[in-house]
């Protein structure tokens, strides 16, 4: 990374600092921030396409573990990249330590952008991590590579911003959790990763379409088979949406200084 | 460690005009004027809840004033914070440190944040070695003791090379042959140029190293003068007396500052009262072990003024 510090300018170094230091902050943890949740996914893996293999095909010409990939890879990838944001800033809060930051001439944009990137990088380096394994398993082809990094990209970037307002929020490790148990996990396991919605009752087809993480599934998926619930434009539009209003929210969080600066 | 002096080389190291900051109901700052010139060592002196803390994280832009204005080096904390915060290092209270890095890995991220790159890795290594740091570079900032912690807060502060430095009760809990190592650091760096701002409920450390303190009492600045002239509106002595088992005699009751484990500090106004008091213990036929006649000190001047127990500031 020398390199890069070198070829920096000074108006970017702090942003490029503290992008760095949050990037090997979960580099120094890496079992628990990478290693941890593709064994995870990979467990869901093995137990579901064992189990539903034959009785299951969700696309036509897409057997189910197949199907399955992507959803574990996006799953996987949304709750990282929420996860690096928001536990870095909740632990240093509550350490104290943000006081380093907060007392440099850094912007609220500055912070956002870094915090931000960070957490694209580690949903990214999990979900790349979880495809190449993933790969042993089932060969999977990748129909519109543009879509599938256009919906990791903004995926992890909702996610990410959604993190940034969690950890603000945020007083203690226990909130944090609330939000991770009570919001995300619910969200991601309720929005297609395991199944197609047609298969689910109208009503239930209905309240799907009001959950943003369907989106950024149905969309990331498209990309792996040419096949979705819904257009991906669609589904583009919608993810776009909700991640200019969480940074909206998490821009005017930062820039006021609540729960920051008293 | 020479300081280069920021852009507005006229401009006071810091103005602070009628400061107020509100806390809900509670009016923690109350109208605080006060500006400190560029090179002074400056001292900032009160009780718990007299708002140092508030008034130094007002500047540093850890809390928003509720009214007033407050320039570093000419800067506004607030229309112009970024200038502002690249003229102050602020070494803080608490022993907060991020437990994933060392301390060279800390002190380059911090310089970072300040916009400078591996031009200033070299510096960064001189703070080390200043305050003594260098065995411990590559330790985690978890494994460090109290002290060490304390010293690299005090580099993190310095890495950006700040003409303004805000040092919050550095010398809080630390041993005495840290505080003499502290002491010395802060006197070079105030002699090389910077200007440093010291907060602390020691007065014996007021009284060495600043040449101007002003006390605060319930958010409110209630003397504000150089130490010399300070102690000479205060011309009484002490008469520290060592009376072993035996208690003070009632006589000299109205004159006692205080009094523990048989050692009992008298606050005279004149000196003839010296011989007031040996007589008062002959006829209560108490022996006198030890006795001395002491200077008034800052914790006099504070008392004077702000009122309260003597003894209720420490003195090391």
């Amino acid at each position: 990374m020398n390199l890069i510090d070198d070829l920096i300018s000074p108006q970017w170094r702090g942003t490029y600092t503290l992008f760095k230091k949050e990037l090997l902050r979960f580099c120094r943890v890496a079992f628990q921030t990478v290693a941890s949740p593709v064994l995870t996914s990979l467990l869901y893996l093995l137990i579901f396409s064992h189990v539903l293999e034959s009785h299951v095909q969700v696309y036509k010409g897409v057997p189910y573990t197949a199907f399955l990939i992507p959803g574990l890879i996006m799953m996987s990838l949304l709750q990282n990249a929420f996860a690096n944001s928001s536990s870095s800033l909740v632990q240093s809060k509550i350490m104290g330590s943000i006081v380093f930051v907060l007392l440099t001439p850094l912007s609220y944009l500055q912070f956002f952008i870094a915090f931000l990137a960070a957490a694209i990088i580690r949903g990214f380096l999990v979900g790349i991590s979880i495809y190449l394994v993933a790969l042993w398993f089932v060969d999977l082809t990748l129909v519109h590579p543009l879509w599938i990094f256009v919906f990791a990209l903004l995926g992890s970037a909702l996610l990410g911003t959604f993190g940034i307002i969690a950890g603000i929020w945020s007083d203690k490790f226990d909130q944090m959790a609330a939000f991770q148990n009570f919001v995300i996990m619910p969200l991601t396991f309720l929005s297609g990763v395991f199944y197609s919605i047609h298969s689910l009752p109208p009503f239930w087809q209905t309240v799907s379409k009001f959950n943003p993480f369907f989106y950024m599934i149905d969309g990331f998926r498209y990309g792996f088979f040419g096949q979705s619930d819904i257009s991906p434009w669609l589904s583009l539009v919608v993810v776009l949406g909700f991640l200019l209003a969480l940074a909206w929210a998490a821009l005017k969080m930062l820039k006021s200084g609540y729960k920051l600066r008293g | 460690m020479k300081v280069k002096m920021a852009d507005k080389i006229s401009a006071p190291a810091i103005k602070i005009e009628q400061i107020h900051k509100h806390f809900g109901d509670l009016h923690a700052l109350r109208g605080i004027d006060l500006t400190i010139e560029q090179g002074e060592f400056f001292g900032l002196l009160g009780p718990n809840g007299a708002g140092k803390s508030t008034l130094i994280n007002i500047l540093a832009g850890l809390l928003k004033p509720s009214r007033g204005k407050i320039s570093i080096m000419g800067h506004d904390v607030i229309d112009d914070y970024q200038a502002a915060r690249l003229s102050l290092g602020v070494v803080p209270q608490e022993l907060v440190f991020d437990p994933f890095f060392n301390v060279r890995e800390m002190l380059r991220f911090q310089a970072g944040y300040f916009g400078r790159g591996r031009e200033n890795d070299a510096w960064v290594d001189e703070v080390i070695e200043s305050l003594d740091l260098t065995d411990k570079a590559h330790t985690n900032m978890r494994k460090l003791s109290g002290g060490m912690k304390r010293r690299a807060l005090i580099a993190q502060a310095l890495v950006h090379k700040p003409p303004v430095i805000v040092l919050d009760e550095p010398t809080a809990g630390v041993d005495v042959e840290l505080r003499q190592m502290l002491w010395t650091f802060i006197k070079k760096l105030n002699a090389d140029g910077h200007t440093i701002i010291l907060t602390t409920h020691y007065l014996e450390e007021a009284e060495t190293l600043c040449e101007r303190v002003a006390m605060m009492k319930q958010g409110e600045i209630v003397a504000l003068d150089t130490t010399a002239n300070l102690l000479s509106k205060l011309p009484g002595k002490n008469l520290r007396l060592n009376l072993g088992t035996a208690s003070l005699p009632p006589a000299l009751l109205p004159m006692l500052k205080n009094g523990e484990n048989g050692i009992y500090t008298l606050a005279l106004t004149e000196l003839n009262q010296v011989e007031f008091a040996l007589s008062a213990l002959r006829k209560a036929k108490i022996q006198v072990e030890d006795m001395q006649l002491i200077e008034a000190d800052l914790e006099d001047v504070f008392m004077s003024l702000v009122g309260g127990k003597s003894g209720q500031y420490e003195s090391n």
